[in-house]
């Protein structure tokens, strides 16, 4: 294993390459552009065997994508924001029809007004279009998780398109050292892709039919059962990710929640700040926690119930909001999850760094202390905050 | 392949698909499909044919089909020849696969168009047939870019002000030429032999073809279902539908028309166009003439360079 130094995009595309693609078909869009130049590379450079789609839009290119991922090939690609928001119809599309494509997104606001910067909405627009998503913290992680993404997305069980989120510029455009696999490593982890139901001339095979009132609905109840079977093959795969890597991965990553009366529920680069504060606050005898989620969808709601049990309270920090919602997107699938199972679990939505605004150490601090407040005290169940914004 | 007999008689489209009576697109779809060399796939985009030839759990088709969406076929063929071709040169594909997309004329001419362009300047091999019967019919009639100046559609109804499209239709094929792209061509469900021929070679093109068919709609036409091919042949025969082929540049007037019908034989079948024989309104069956008569010099003059 050797160490490089990667972004957080680079990190992806590098991960791409070991993965033995297929056919990569995207479109340039800031801050993801350098997943597409880099790949770009090394085709021309014949480092890798795959045929690149350059589409003339992201509609085109996840278009392509399921045709691509239709006939039996491993596909990749990666957008942000209105990229993303322009694939929409597709996303749904490309969960229905099965097709194991996995997506690197590094996420950033969505207009109006423009802004090229990192938070969640683009993916939160996103979040009920069937898509396995999984959120990194950092190049490492967005490294590790492209693999691990093309291993789940083609298991047999599962067939459905991932995306690996990663904060805009915050993490696309830092350069870590990033610890990376030999190539034989990955292609022994990750056999050539396999599907026997792919496209196969020879056979005739209906795709993408209409179904009426009398079919769709048993078609969605069933899509709705395949996520319930991501999480255990999830576990498989993190689990000998982790013989190979030495890094072990899951549905989410806890810090100091052994006796933690408050944590901090967030997912994406924001976690380090938050595990960093904990550190720092822990010293000073307070009991907090972070877990930081890896898994949004589909959302690892039992787990962490578990998890939480013993709590007095939890921040919850959205990078999104959810216009004319009770809550930000995240904070939501919390309360869904928690409902009458953590019934004295008192609950606060931080709502963070939208168009790229920073979340800093102190502002963490804040919150925490806010957690702890509300922990004690006879406050209501659910309170919504902004962080770091002129109000 | 010149004789009827000659065609197989393998039907790939199967019977009991729900398309209106009269409709002559499943024709052109098995004229197609007659036209087939190998192994195909058939990608088809959102429009009357993919809504009545695939209801679960039934479906028309007995070869490998797929839809995803209303604006993207050429884009989702793209990407399926893509597939095949990573696959093939990894050895883990040994057959030649030709792709089909197959989209109406709001499909292709508007919605579609981008994505068709795409496709086009990135050179796929693959074969794009739109079937044209100049609006969309499977909302309900409403004026699309391929639309004809004048005629009557659920979003462009003769009122007192205006007495239907105020648009003329867009060229395809000059769009589709423009790409420098090997092979384009129109096609009519009335000449089967005609079409048949272009369709097999822009399958055996080496990169990407387009064919633009003419394909009547009794619903949104209004005509007799039973009247859908002469009006087809009647396109033709008064020159308003030219059949002509574009191979590497090269224009050639497949079914030169030397003498002629007037235009107004072919409007008059249609009830989309009654509005125009008011004598207030005579003018527009003019301007449709002289459109005509100025679209098949073009393709003359164009097919002696
Ligand atoms: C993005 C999007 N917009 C609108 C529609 C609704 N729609 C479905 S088919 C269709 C018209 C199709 O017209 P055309 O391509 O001419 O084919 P036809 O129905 O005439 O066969 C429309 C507008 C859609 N499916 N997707």
């Amino acid at each position: 294993m050797k160490r490089i130094g990667l972004t957080g995009d680079e990190a992806i595309a590098y991960a791409a390459k070991q993965c033995d693609v297929d056919v990569v078909s995207a479109y340039p869009i800031t801050p993801q552009t350098i997943i597409v130049e880099k790949y770009s590379e090394y085709v021309a450079n014949g480092e890798v065997d795959t045929e690149f789609v350059n589409v003339e839009s992201e509609h085109s290119a996840l278009s392509a994508c399921i045709g691509a991922s239709l006939t039996g090939a491993r596909v990749f690609t990666a957008t942000a924001s209105q990229g993303l928001a322009l694939m929409h119809e597709l996303l749904y599309i490309a969960s229905s029809l099965r097709c194991p494509i996995v997506m690197g997104i590094a996420n950033r606001a969505l207009s109006a007004p423009l802004n090229i910067h990192g938070d969640h909405s683009d993916m939160m627009g996103s979040r009920d279009c069937g898509w396995i998503q999984i959120f990194a913290e950092n190049a490492q992680e967005a490294y590790d998780w492209t693999i691990q993404a093309f291993r789940l997305s083609e298991d047999p069980e599962v067939l459905l398109p991932s995306s690996i989120n990663i904060d805009g510029f915050i993490i696309s455009h830092s350069m870590e050292g990033v610890e990376v696999l030999e190539d034989e490593a990955v292609r022994a982890f990750l056999p050539p892709r396999s599907d026997a139901r792919a496209i196969d001339p020879n056979r005739p095979l209906t795709i993408g039919p209409v179904a009426l009132p009398d079919y769709y609905f048993e078609f969605k109840r069933q899509q709705a059962e395949v996520m319930k079977k991501v999480p255990p093959v999830l576990e498989r795969v993190c689990r000998e990710f982790g013989k190979i890597s030495g890094r072990r991965y899951g549905k989410f990553q806890s810090y100091g929640m052994e006796d933690a009366r408050t944590a901090i529920i967030c997912m994406g680069s924001a976690a380090g700040t938050a595990r960093h504060v904990a550190k720092a606050l822990r010293g000073k005898g307070e009991k907090v926690g972070v877990v930081k989620l890896w898994l949004y969808r589909p959302f690892p709601a039992d787990e962490l119930v578990r998890e939480l049990e013993g709590l007095k309270s939890v921040v919850v920090m959205d990078r999104a909001i959810s216009f004319g919602a009770p809550l930000g997107p995240l904070c939501s699938d919390l309360i869904g999850a928690i409902y009458g199972k953590l019934p004295k679990l008192k609950v606060m939505n931080a709502i963070y760094g939208l168009g790229g605004r920073d979340i800093t150490a102190k502002e963490i601090e804040g919150i925490y202390r806010e957690g702890l407040r509300m922990a004690k005290a006879k406050a209501p169940m659910v309170r919504v905050k902004y962080v770091g914004v002129r109000e | 392949m010149s004789t009827l007999r000659e065609l197989t008689k393998e039907e790939l489209l199967a019977p009991g698909h729900r398309m209106c009576a009269g409709c002559p697109v499943p024709t052109l779809v098995r004229m197609t499909l007659k036209a087939l060399r190998g192994p195909t796939v058939i990608v088809n985009a959102t429009g009357c044919l993919e809504v009545a030839t695939s209801i679960y759990p039934y479906t028309a088709w007995r070869l490998p089909w797929v839809h995803v969406a209303f604006e993207n076929a050429a884009a989702v063929a793209s990407g399926i020849e893509a597939g095949f071709k990573a696959l093939m040169r990894k050895g883990r594909w040994d057959q030649k696969v030709d792709v089909i997309a197959l989209g109406g004329d709001g499909g292709t001419f508007d919605i579609g168009l981008q994505a068709l362009s795409g496709a086009l300047e990135r050179g796929h091999d693959f074969l794009y047939i739109c079937y044209d019967n100049e609006a969309y019919m499977n909302t309900g009639i409403q004026r699309s870019g391929s639309t004809t100046f004048g005629a009557a559609t659920t979003t462009s109804p003769p009122g007192a002000k205006i007495p239907g499209k105020r648009e003329w239709k867009k060229d395809l094929i000059g769009i589709a030429v423009a790409h420098d792209i090997p092979y384009a061509a129109t096609a009519s469900v009335a000449f089967w032999k005609d079409c048949i021929a272009k369709v097999r070679k822009g399958i055996e093109v080496d990169g990407p073809a387009v064919i633009h068919a003419i394909t009547p709609c009794p619903r949104g036409w209004r005509h007799e279902p039973s009247e859908s091919i002469k009006v087809a042949r009647l396109a033709v025969q008064t020159r308003f539908f030219p059949l002509y082929e574009v191979e590497n540049g090269k224009y050639r007037i497949t079914l030169p028309v030397p003498n002629p019908l007037p235009v107004e034989e072919f409007l008059k079948t249609q009830g989309r166009f009654r509005h125009l024989f008011k004598p207030e309104n005579r003018w527009m069956i003019e301007a449709i003439q002289r459109w005509v008569d100025k679209n098949y010099e073009r393709l003359v003059k164009l097919s002696q360079l």
